[in-house]
């Protein structure tokens, strides 16, 4: 029997319109439809699709002396959710990648508390259990480009935020369970990685909506993101949310960590320096198109994207294809969450004419995400972090999308 | 509290009621003393908390453990273990980061922050080598060693004299250059931007004046941009 796919592979043919031929177009069978495929747990933890293998974390070399104390990036451009999946969630780290074993690792929790407590995994599991949606983001996301454009990249102007919904206990729970003497202010959190990562945080947040968290998007930890244990403190800069959480030290002042002084500070234009600058302030950025997602041609495009705040929710996003000159307000996707990614889309028909892309977003308080001019004249160009400024897209009329910066 | 506490309460309160026969007087004080805790876990020994309490604070230094270090013996550990990534006399190889010098350079364009020109602590440096440094082997250095880092670092940076010794009275009295520059209240939001939604500014007067295309300084990733090259 005569097999369409056959026809349609050995020829680059005209149709009757004069059109070429498209192999794949009905009438054609293709190979998977004419066999049969693999059976089940042919690959008992799955895997994206070999075509997706460009869907990745990636590094910039040039920005760390190594990858041991470095930062990986999500691949926006590639995603469609506001869920992060777990393989490309960003990874941080300060000394590696610890392989802890589970059954070897403990929580410690004393300082200013009744009852010093030394916690397994499975005690930690017994507690009460809550599952949240955040984002986390690198302070230093954006940071490249406080100077000028640097990166023709969605991935690396912004991969440094990604959203999981997040499982463990409250903190807070934790904390009620040891008891906080009166004098209690302040926690020291403290990894199990070689860098013993840590940093001070103040009572009133970790009461509030903090979470020790053993589970992301229903499964364990991977050790990338601190298995068997890490913290997770909504709406603040990442590096807060100590992975391999190995210890919780209750004290009534802060501790002042190199993590919190010669790093995470911002350096102003005046030579003074911010601390304790915890806030992810609200931001948003366009991720269709964008330099990895050219357009294909003049027409009609949804135009995509991801807004976030420490705040609570995102309220609007406008968005502006002249450069900020007009701007039309986004449609908000279902879920808007707290403290979560929010996606935004808004159609477009592009008429093939050079365009610059741009987006807005505003929060709950009513704080408006600003432009790289605002912030640069409040803080000049060499605070690295916080970066949460608009990004524009160039786009020329061939499609192809440029980060640009305009003046 | 907890939700599972207060459940465990209101399952309190019922077997009271149904049992009737505690006094009533009692029932706040068991509650409150056995069933408002889960009682998971073992209490923490103090040998099991002196073996991981190794912070010390920086402001006054409290959790610095005994012991003393100077700047000649700071010096030859560092040259043993510390110069390859750091250099010799804290320059920094490569990426790696500069330990000293960078004073009055926070104000330029390129401004070099080291421990003399922008840590404000000096227990911090203390705290920070004893609980990651070496890079390669943390948590190895004796809290002497320790100590005597501290001290060849801080006289690097011409802030403690060559007789300098470190102890855990001497460094919380370190006053470092940059101390006062530091504030410790977010001072955000510090814009204030108008959601202007039409006409916001003349589209003629927009240019470009900073791009990414043509730095060559993208790595490699998906899409059309895979024909650059890896840096």
């Amino acid at each position: 029997m005569l097999k369409m796919a056959g026809v349609a592979a050995g020829a680059a043919m005209l149709d009757s319109t004069g059109a070429r031929a498209d192999d794949a177009a009905p009438p054609a069978e293709n190979e998977w439809s004419q066999s049969i495929g693999a059976g089940v747990v042919d690959q008992p933890y799955g895997k994206p699709s070999p075509e997706q293998a460009g869907v990745i974390r990636r590094n910039v070399p040039w920005l760390t002396a190594g990858t041991e104390s470095s930062i990986s990036f999500s691949p926006l451009q590639s995603l469609h959710g506001i869920i992060t999946p777990n393989s490309l969630f960003f990874e941080r780290y300060h000394a590696g990648r610890p392989d802890v074993e589970v059954d070897k690792h403990r929580l410690m929790i004393h300082g200013l508390v009744d009852r010093p407590l030394i916690l397994t995994m499975k005690d930690i599991m017994r507690f009460p259990s809550t599952s949240r949606i955040h984002f986390i983001e690198c302070p230093a996301n954006g940071g490249m480009e406080w100077r000028g454009a640097q990166l023709n990249s969605l991935q690396f102007t912004h991969g440094m935020v990604s959203c999981a919904e997040w499982t463990g206990v409250k903190l807070s729970t934790l904390l009620e369970e040891v008891g906080l003497k009166k004098d209690a202010k302040w926690i020291l959190v403290e990894g199990a990685d070689g860098a013993h990562m840590a940093r001070s945080l103040p009572l009133d947040k970790c009461l509030d909506d903090c979470l020790l968290v053993y589970a992301q998007n229903g499964e364990a930890l991977r050790p990338e993101q601190g298995y068997p244990l890490r913290l997770v403190v909504p709406g603040w800069e990442g590096n807060v949310s100590v992975k391999w959480l190995r210890r919780i030290k209750v004290g009534d002042k802060p501790w002042y960590t190199r993590e919190e002084t010669s790093k995470y500070t911002d350096l102003m234009p005046d030579g003074k320096s911010r601390g304790f600058t915890w806030l992810i302030d609200a931001k948003s950025v366009i991720t269709f198109p964008c330099p990895e997602m050219p357009l294909s041609g003049p027409g009609l495009y949804e135009i995509r994207g991801l807004a976030w705040t420490g705040t609570g929710k995102i309220k609007e996003v406008h968005v502006s294809t002249d450069g900020g000159a007009n701007w039309r307000q986004a449609e908000l996707k279902e879920p808007v969450l707290s403290k979560a990614l929010t996606r935004f889309t808004i159609p477009w028909r592009w008429d093939g004419k050079p365009a610059f892309l741009e987006s807005r977003a505003i929060d709950e308080t009513g704080f408006v995400q600003p432009t790289l001019a605002a912030l640069r004249k409040v803080r000049g160009t060499n605070s690295v972090y916080h970066n949460n400024s608009i990004q524009t897209w160039q786009v020329k009329p061939d499609g192809s999308v440029y980060d640009v910066q305009l003046g | 509290m907890s939700s599972l506490a207060n459940l465990r309460l209101a399952m309190l309160a019922a077997a009271l009621l149904a049992a009737n026969a505690i006094p009533a007087v009692l029932a706040p004080a068991m509650a409150g003393e056995t069933h408002q805790r889960f009682d998971y876990g073992t209490p923490a020994t103090p040998e099991q908390i002196k073996g991981w309490d190794i912070d010390a604070r920086a402001e006054d230094g409290k959790g610095l453990p005994p012991g003393k270090g100077d700047v000649n013996h700071g010096a030859e550990i560092f040259a043993d273990q510390c110069s390859s990534c750091h250099g010799m006399f804290g320059e920094g190889e490569g990426r790696y980061p500069k330990l000293a010098g960078g004073t009055g350079t926070l104000t330029a364009d390129r401004p070099e922050p080291t421990v003399g020109s922008y840590w404000p602590f000096a227990v911090t440096l203390w705290d920070y080598i004893n609980r990651a440094m070496p890079f390669p082997t943390p948590r190895t250095l004796s809290a002497d060693d320790v100590y005597a880092l501290t001290a060849y670092v801080l006289n690097l940076n011409n802030i403690v004299p060559a007789d300098f010794v470190a102890d855990k009275e001497s460094l919380p009295k370190v006053k470092m250059p940059n101390h006062d520059s530091f504030t410790w209240q977010d001072p955000r939001p510090d814009t204030a931007m108008k959601p202007c939604m039409t006409k916001c500014v003349d589209p003629s007067t927009l240019k470009v004046v900073s791009t990414a295309e043509g730095k060559d300084l993208t790595p490699r990733t998906s899409g059309p941009l895979d024909n650059m090259q890896p840096k």
